[in-house]
């Protein structure tokens, strides 16, 4: 091997650090995202089985085993359509709030501790709200994907008798996100692992997954149960899921209350988080 | 608006890349760097030579524009970092103490999405990464996984990584800390190359012999302040002897026997180990010690280093 010369100079012409400072504060958000994107390509075939076979599977174990047990009983219960109608916004909704809850967890921990991946791009001019939003953007276009072969995969399952059932599509992808961002701010502040991820899945995430109006209407709850929907991202989401999926009815203001909800949620820990990022990278 | 670098109070006179003046830093009550003056001019390489916890990589991070200063000065390519930090740190390349490259991406692709934080464009990138590794002699390696490589070829990934941008300041903390010796020389060949080429170098380090390799001038930082600054030579010259004579005579007596070595050299220093001598002539002053019908279990003379300067300005050791 010939021996090389170190690294000429001047080659960069129109890229001085002048303009990469100025495409940085531009675009350093998607540059980041690109990061994101490239490492969950080594993970693809993964998502795509998960974003597939979950479906597959519980819609076959609910869609077609329970279901026959539940449609032969009383329709009304739930809502006139079948059963397997009525649970497929949910299962569309909790897979994303799953995924989501893993990406705004283990990930933020190896970008501040374990892998220390976030201080490399912050050496360089992204800002630490820009890691935070690449971050974000990166699981938004996942939840995405994920949610729309999801929703292929249910409506060949014939689920979705409505033509805004698509719609769901960005329900489930908002309500990740309405779980996901308070939850990457929480994420943010964990400087040592005490098994703090697995309890959120075990005590926050199963519970809102069962208590959310997921496999049955969430009126059939008592009274002092049925809070639990009603501050769960996951019954939020879904319901948005029904109305756009088999136009299930409720009050146009209920509706809106869910967007907001949501919405209002994922904005806080939007802030929360980007704050996070900012301190704690900037220590 | 004016110029960003009258905004520095004193105007750095030209070619002076880095300034800082009267640089603080707390963490609540604990000063980490505690009022520094330095300023460093282009095509210099400037080292920061001290202890664990002298507040050395705190330095690095206000310089590199991640860290906010607490108090005083400071201007990068007569910037501010506080308040242009994006610009400020476009103008760098960082070698940070601990790697933290994207251990699932493989080694060009570790170059490739660090040259897009910069919004360097694919046709840029994709020769520049070949050349860089080529500089960083790991083109083998392109298409490993980083977890494959070993600690000296993530280190110079981690350079060739911060080279991307065609920086003209280097910040380099901790280089060739947890490296083997073999590695360590690789490593400094390269950066003496960059120096060559013109680049500034900022490094940090606690081992004398890589601030002598490398550093055209220093400053040693104990306790967040400057003990004195200097040319390696320079240091050695003001605050130290010519050679210096190591004597062993077993742990338990080192202090005993010092007492009768009075008078030799112009200095003693004992340590827990061994019981140094400063002097001008060091065969000379073994002799004196041998006339004195004291037997040392192992004697070495050797020329003084930056590890005495450190010594006589501290009274430690600089790795503990």
């Amino acid at each position: 091997m010939t021996d090389v010369q170190a690294p000429r100079s001047g080659g960069l012409g129109a890229h001085s650090p002048e303009v990469a400072a100025a495409k940085a504060r531009r675009w350093g958000a998607f540059y980041y995202a690109e990061q994101v994107l490239r490492v969950m390509k080594n993970y693809a075939w993964s998502m795509l089985m998960y974003s597939v076979g979950q479906p597959v599977a519980y819609l076959f174990a609910m869609g077609v085993g329970l279901a026959t047990l539940v449609d032969s009983q009383d329709a009304a219960a739930f809502g006139g359509v079948s059963y397997l109608t009525f649970i497929a916004p949910a299962l569309l909704v909790s897979a994303a709030v799953m995924t989501a809850a893993n990406e705004f967890t283990f990930p933020v921990m190896a970008g501040f501790k374990w892998r220390r991946t976030y201080f490399g791009p912050h050496a360089s001019p992204l800002t630490p709200s820009q890691i935070a939003a690449g971050h974000i953007m990166a699981v938004t276009l996942r939840l995405l994907l994920q949610s729309a072969i999801y929703f292929a995969a249910v409506a060949m399952f014939g689920a979705t008798p409505h033509g805004g059932a698509w719609l769901g599509i960005l329900a489930a992808t908002l309500a990740g996100l309405s779980f996901g961002l308070p939850l990457m701010a929480y994420s943010a502040s964990i400087t040592e692992d005490k098994g703090q991820f697995a309890l959120v899945m075990r005590l926050i995430v199963m519970p809102l997954f069962l208590f959310s109006g997921t496999f049955f209407p969430l009126d059939t709850l008592p009274l002092a149960l049925r809070w639990i929907g009603w501050i769960s991202p996951i019954w939020h989401g879904t319901e948005l899921g029904r109305v756009a999926g088999y136009g299930y009815g409720e009050p146009p203001l209920l509706t809106m209350v869910h967007v907001a909800v949501l919405a209002g949620l994922a904005i806080v820990g939007w802030i929360l988080t980007r704050r996070r990022f900012e301190k704690r990278m900037g220590q | 608006m004016m110029p960003a670098g009258t905004r520095s109070g004193r105007l750095p006179h030209a070619g002076t890349v880095i300034a800082a003046e009267n640089l603080t830093k707390t963490y609540g009550d604990v000063a980490a760097v505690d009022g520094i003056s330095f300023s460093v001019s282009a095509g210099e390489s400037f080292g920061l030579l001290g202890p664990n916890g002298a507040g050395k990589s705190t330095t690095m991070k206000m310089i590199g524009g991640v860290t906010g200063r607490t108090s005083g000065k400071l201007s990068i390519m007569g910037l501010d970092p506080d308040s242009h930090g994006p610009e400020v740190r476009a103008h760098l390349g960082v070698v940070p103490q601990q790697d933290n490259l994207d251990e699932e991406l493989r080694v060009r692709d570790n170059l490739l999405i660090y040259g897009r934080y910069f919004g360097l464009p694919m046709s840029y990138l994709g020769p520049k990464a070949d050349e860089l590794l080529e500089f960083a002699q790991l083109t083998d390696k392109a298409k490993s996984k980083v977890d494959a490589l070993s600690g000296g070829m993530k280190r110079r990934l981690t350079i060739a990584r911060s080279l991307i941008n065609e920086p003209r300041i280097l910040l380099l903390d901790e280089p060739t800390t947890g490296l083997d010796p073999q590695a360590r020389h690789i490593l400094w060949d390269r950066l003496f190359r960059l120096k060559e080429q013109g680049v500034t170098l900022i490094l940090t380090t606690h081992y004398m012999d890589e601030a002598e390799q490398l550093c055209d001038r220093l400053i040693v930082v104990d306790k967040g302040r400057i003990m004195a600054e200097g040319s390696p030579a320079r240091l050695i010259r003001d605050h130290s002897t010519r050679e210096v004579v190591e004597l062993r005579f077993g742990s338990e007596r080192n202090t005993t026997i010092a007492a009768q070595l009075d008078g030799i050299g112009e200095r003693l220093e004992v340590l827990p180990d061994r019981v140094l001598i400063y002097a001008h002539d060091g065969e000379g002053a073994l002799e004196q010690v041998a006339s004195r019908g004291l037997r040392p279990l192992t004697s070495l003379v050797r020329r003084s280093s930056l590890e005495d300067v450190f010594l006589r300005l501290t009274g430690r050791s600089l790795v503990d």
